[in-house]
């Protein structure tokens, strides 16, 4: 479903990803793992259209999309899930809901999603600022549901969490892939990457140094914990 | 008590054009992130707009208030697409440079046509003579001005807490980056947005043409204020903007009939009320600190 070619992206002058390239097949679920600053979040921005500095190929279902701007590729099915969970100070949850316009095969009504988040539900008229981060994460991960996004790009959706909301995202996330939504997301969190994801790339200084399915993370947890500062 | 309530209300009067103007600034600014020096220009241009299409044509002042919001705000869509637009990624310098250029081209144009003098503009005839409020009589014009501006004020906050065009708006102010990886064309929404707040800044030119000395100038002294009241509400604001261009409306006139033994304080009330605020909040009353994108 996504193909990422001998991608490379620049801060400036620094250059922070060295010839990615990488595949997500439909309805899997992939994770970047990697230190801080090994361009995992920058990743992400290039393949949503947020990140000028960039030479490449991305391509969805085939198609190069690497020159579209960002709200066609979120047209084109892409769901963006920040690191900072994008809640809109001047927007009420409801509105956080329906900002983005409904795009894929199968967005979910609005109040199909209120029925499997009661808690966004009864802060339906509060800005979004207002509800709790755990809340906040729901929130950016409903809003992409409820548009219907084929391909989610999620950035740490369990940092900061409590294990009780991680394993909510987690539940969340795996319903989705049941859907047939296609998910890669940045993950620190080994245990949690296992638990949802189907492969995981392991990313170093802006390269790709190793793609592990999950047997392989399992063993070598220790390791990889080490070797991620953790 | 009479003379304090028609201070009150004199204050309340400047205070709406302090709004209208400030509104469109906080509009502009919040979708583009460009501070428009030239608005004060625009305020010109309609209330020289309304003598001009009056002393010319005979066009009076209900179809002036109708033309010259709606051509300005045209105007501004044109320069928004000619050169505006341009500033997006450039040094704050070029902003400053190119809308301060414009004010200037602007105003010497007029002048060079119609000289520095002051033009006269007739009350128009329904709204001549003064409502009786008991304690005190007031101009009909500026009760009208007044109701005008606070229902111009709502139904802008109307449009904007509840249409969908408004909660665009209200997300690419505060976020555009996010606002497009939501699949929203932020672009699109740039044009009108300036237009709208150029066409607010036309509308107070033609409700000040009757009350105000129509001149090139006229705007060059308004603006100012304006740009304190902006820093008052906060940036971007566009409740911050309206609270606080009525609030210094009000301060303005108390303190010049209160403090009048003072001039050195009456006549920078407003700055020195713009210096505390941004001691105690540098981004503004209503103001929020720049998200990250």
């Amino acid at each position: 479903m996504l193909r990422i070619d001998t991608l490379s992206a620049w801060y400036g002058e620094a250059q922070v990803l060295r010839d990615v390239s990488l595949d997500v097949a439909a309805g899997e679920v992939v994770t970047l793992v990697g230190r801080n600053g090994a361009g995992k979040s920058t990743l992400l921005r290039c393949v949503m259209g947020l990140h000028a500095g960039q030479r490449g190929t991305v391509e969805l279902d085939g198609r190069d999309i690497g020159r579209l701007p960002a709200h066609r590729r979120a047209r084109l099915g892409l769901g963006w899930v920040p690191d900072d969970r994008g809640s809109y100070a001047t927007l009420s949850v409801t509105e956080n809901l329906t900002l983005p316009p409904a795009v894929g095969p199968d967005p979910w009504p609005l109040e199909r999603v209120y029925e499997a988040f009661p808690a966004l539900y009864d802060r339906r008229d509060s800005a979004a600022t207002m509800l709790s981060g755990g809340e906040q994460q729901m929130l950016a991960l409903a809003r992409v549901l409820r548009m219907g996004a084929r391909l989610l790009l999620c950035d740490e959706p369990t940092e900061g969490l409590s294990p009780l909301l991680v394993q909510q995202v987690g539940d969340l996330l795996r319903e989705a892939k049941r859907h047939g939504v296609t998910v890669l997301l940045v993950e620190q969190n080994l245990h949690f990457a296992t638990g949802v994801a189907d492969r995981h790339y392991l990313l170093a200084e802006g390269r790709v140094v190793e793609a592990m399915d999950n047997s392989e993370v399992r063993s070598r947890e220790r390791e990889l914990l080490s070797y991620l500062g953790i | 008590m009479t003379g304090f309530l028609q201070n009150t209300f004199n204050g309340l009067v400047s205070g709406a054009f302090y709004a209208l103007l400030a509104l469109g600034l906080a509009v502009i600014f919040g979708m583009l992130r460009v501070v428009n020096f030239a608005h004060g220009a625009f305020y010109m241009l309609g209330a020289f707009g309304a003598y001009v299409l009056l002393s010319e044509a005979g066009v009076p002042f209900w179809a002036a208030l109708v033309i010259m919001p709606v051509g300005l705000g045209l105007l501004g869509m044109a320069l928004e697409r000619a050169v505006i637009h341009r500033l997006t990624r450039l040094d704050p310098l070029y902003n400053f440079l190119l809308t301060f250029g414009l004010t200037l081209i602007l105003q010497d144009l007029v002048k060079s046509r119609y000289g520095v003098q002051s033009s006269p503009y007739a009350t128009p005839s329904a709204l001549g003579g003064s409502v009786d409020f008991g304690l005190f009589d007031f101009p009909t014009y500026r009760v009208f001005i007044l109701g005008f501006a606070v229902a111009v004020c709502v139904a802008v906050w109307w449009l904007l807490s509840h249409t969908r065009v408004g909660m665009v708006v209200r997300a690419a102010t505060e976020r555009p980056e996010l606002t497009r990886a939501f699949g929203i064309n932020v672009g699109r929404w740039v044009t009108p947005v300036f237009g709208f707040g150029i066409a607010l800044a036309g509308l107070a030119g033609v409700l000040a043409a009757p009350m105000r000395a129509v001149n090139p100038l006229m705007g060059a002294d308004l603006i100012i204020v304006v740009f304190a009241v902006v820093v008052i509400g906060g940036l971007g604001s566009i409740f911050g903007s309206v609270a606080a261009g009525f609030g210094i409306g009000l301060v303005q006139a108390w303190g010049e009939a209160y403090l009048s033994d003072f001039p050195i304080v009456s006549q920078t009330i407003v700055f020195i009320v713009m210096a505390v605020v941004l001691l105690w909040r540098p981004a503004g009353l209503f103001g929020r600190e720049e998200a990250p994108a």
